[in-house]
């Protein structure tokens, strides 16, 4: 442990998925933080001070230096605090790692979200592309294994695994069939896996109130697509 | 013949295949270069990127690695020789990190939509856009270089590689279009780095010549995006 008192923040939002894996990292790691909810309507002018390229959740503070982009900042967590590696050892399954994260994010995650700012033909599309990843998803998990890595929580497990969660939401909201049951038996198994572990758990937000949370900003998106005519494209 | 024990996939114009093959010579790392055409792509080629379909793709002892930046990381994992690829402070490498990122999903691009572009509008628009994202990387390379020639300060690294691969394609657009994008006045540090880089020999013997892409970048005219990755 470091002599000095290391001074962590995180500054997040408590619906975001983002923020809940870098405080899944926090937690596995056992670090303790200050943490600061952002009103995301009316962001704080730390948050455009820190990330004034994106200004997104979630920013991490390690001593007054911030840290940007969840998968990144696990990363830092991992390199930083080498105790319970997220990690593997091995260079060629930490690039096994590192290609699945990025993969979820940008092909599975990226288009499932675009899906819920979009409306007819143009959500169909993004719903079409997800679920076409998310069954190269499935394939990318080994039979057997309760977790991506083995039998030890990882950084693929807590970058991704709240994906399941997040895509039942997505469903119920645009009425969209995202995760197939028989294609994809593997991938329900492991975000089950991954939700289920109790110091995980406990921090995931009530599903109740974030699929209340969904349906406003929903309709909010609706509404201003319906008005303009065209829809602000995101990422994340 | 025995088989090389690290084979790259891939094809020259690509900034994408550049990248690794700068890795590979900065750690002094023999390797087969395979020649893929990413318009016209082999069974070899779909057999080890199954998932993406890309290049470049780097096969170590038999085992393929996809994703040009995630290639350059295990190279520097995989090989204790030549000077470090990556920072070795965990705060400068989630910088570097997050800069690469930016430069791959937000800058770069810019540069494929204006060769697709098909109105002066919205031609002049990108042309903007470059150029804000260039003040940024500006400010990004004064806070890594931390005076040092290079974002990887004395040699190169991780964040030069990531974005001086595109150097080559900066270039002929500016040849191309006739805007000059790397200007001493607006984003100086940058220029001259860009100078520096390109007079490398890491550059020069990997990046074919600004006069080649030129033609290549005229093929492309309104086609769209590339095959690599």
């Amino acid at each position: 442990m470091a002599p000095e008192k290391e001074l962590v923040k995180l500054i997040g939002f408590w619906a975001s998925p983002f923020v809940l894996s870098v405080r899944w990292a926090l937690k596995l790691k056992g670090i303790e933080y200050e943490y600061q909810e952002e009103n995301l309507l009316k962001k704080s002018p730390l948050l455009l001070q820190y990330n004034p390229v994106y200004k997104k959740v979630p920013v991490l503070l390690h001593n007054g230096k911030p840290l940007l982009e969840s998968l990144f900042i696990i990363e830092y967590i991992d390199e930083t605090w080498k105790h319970n590696p997220l990690l593997p050892q091995d260079p060629f399954e930490r690039a096994k790692s590192r290609f699945w994260a990025k993969f979820a994010h940008e092909k599975c995650i990226g288009p499932m979200i675009k899906a819920f700012f979009k409306i007819g033909e143009e959500q169909e599309k993004c719903v079409k592309e997800a679920c076409e990843h998310l069954k190269i998803l499935e394939s990318g998990l080994e039979e057997g294994k309760r977790f991506f890595g083995g039998e030890t929580i990882g950084f693929v497990d807590i970058a991704v695994a709240w994906m399941g969660c997040w895509a039942r939401i997505v469903e119920e909201v645009l009425n969209v069939k995202l995760i197939d049951e028989e294609k994809m038996p593997r991938l329900i198994a492991w975000f089950k896996n991954v939700v289920e572990v109790p110091m995980l758990k406990e921090c995931m937000p009530p599903t109740q109130k974030l699929l209340e949370h969904n349906i406003r900003f929903r309709k909010l998106l609706v509404a201003a697509a319906e008005r303009h005519q065209s829809s602000p494209l995101t990422g994340p | 013949m025995a088989i090389a024990s690290v084979q790259l996939l891939g094809e020259s114009p690509s900034p994408y295949v550049n990248r690794v093959q700068i890795a590979l010579n900065l750690k002094s790392i023999e390797f087969e270069f395979i020649q893929e055409n990413p318009y016209d792509k082999s069974e070899r080629l779909l057999k080890v990127n199954p998932v993406q379909k890309k290049i470049p793709v780097l096969i170590h002892d038999g085992k393929p690695i996809c994703e040009s930046l995630i290639i350059v990381e295990y190279i520097d994992d995989a090989w204790n020789n030549g000077p470090p690829i990556l920072p070795s402070d965990p705060h400068d490498r989630a910088l570097a990190r997050f800069w690469a990122a930016y430069i791959d999903n937000k800058w770069f691009p810019l540069y494929r939509e204006l060769r697709a572009a098909s109105t002066e509008e919205a031609r002049k628009e990108l042309i903007e856009r470059i150029f804000e994202g260039l003040v940024l990387l500006e400010e990004a390379f004064v806070k890594c270089s931390k005076g040092k020639p290079f974002f990887g300060g004395d040699n190169i690294g991780y964040l030069d590689i990531a974005l001086g691969c595109y150097m080559g394609w900066v270039k002929a657009t500016e040849v191309s279009i006739g805007v000059k994008f790397l200007d001493e006045f607006k984003t100086p540090g940058l220029a001259e780095w860009a100078d520096k880089f390109c007079s490398l020999n890491d550059f020069k013997e990997v990046v074919p010549e600004t006069q080649k892409l030129v033609e290549i970048y005229k093929m492309f005219q309104g086609r769209g995006k590339p095959a690599s990755g």
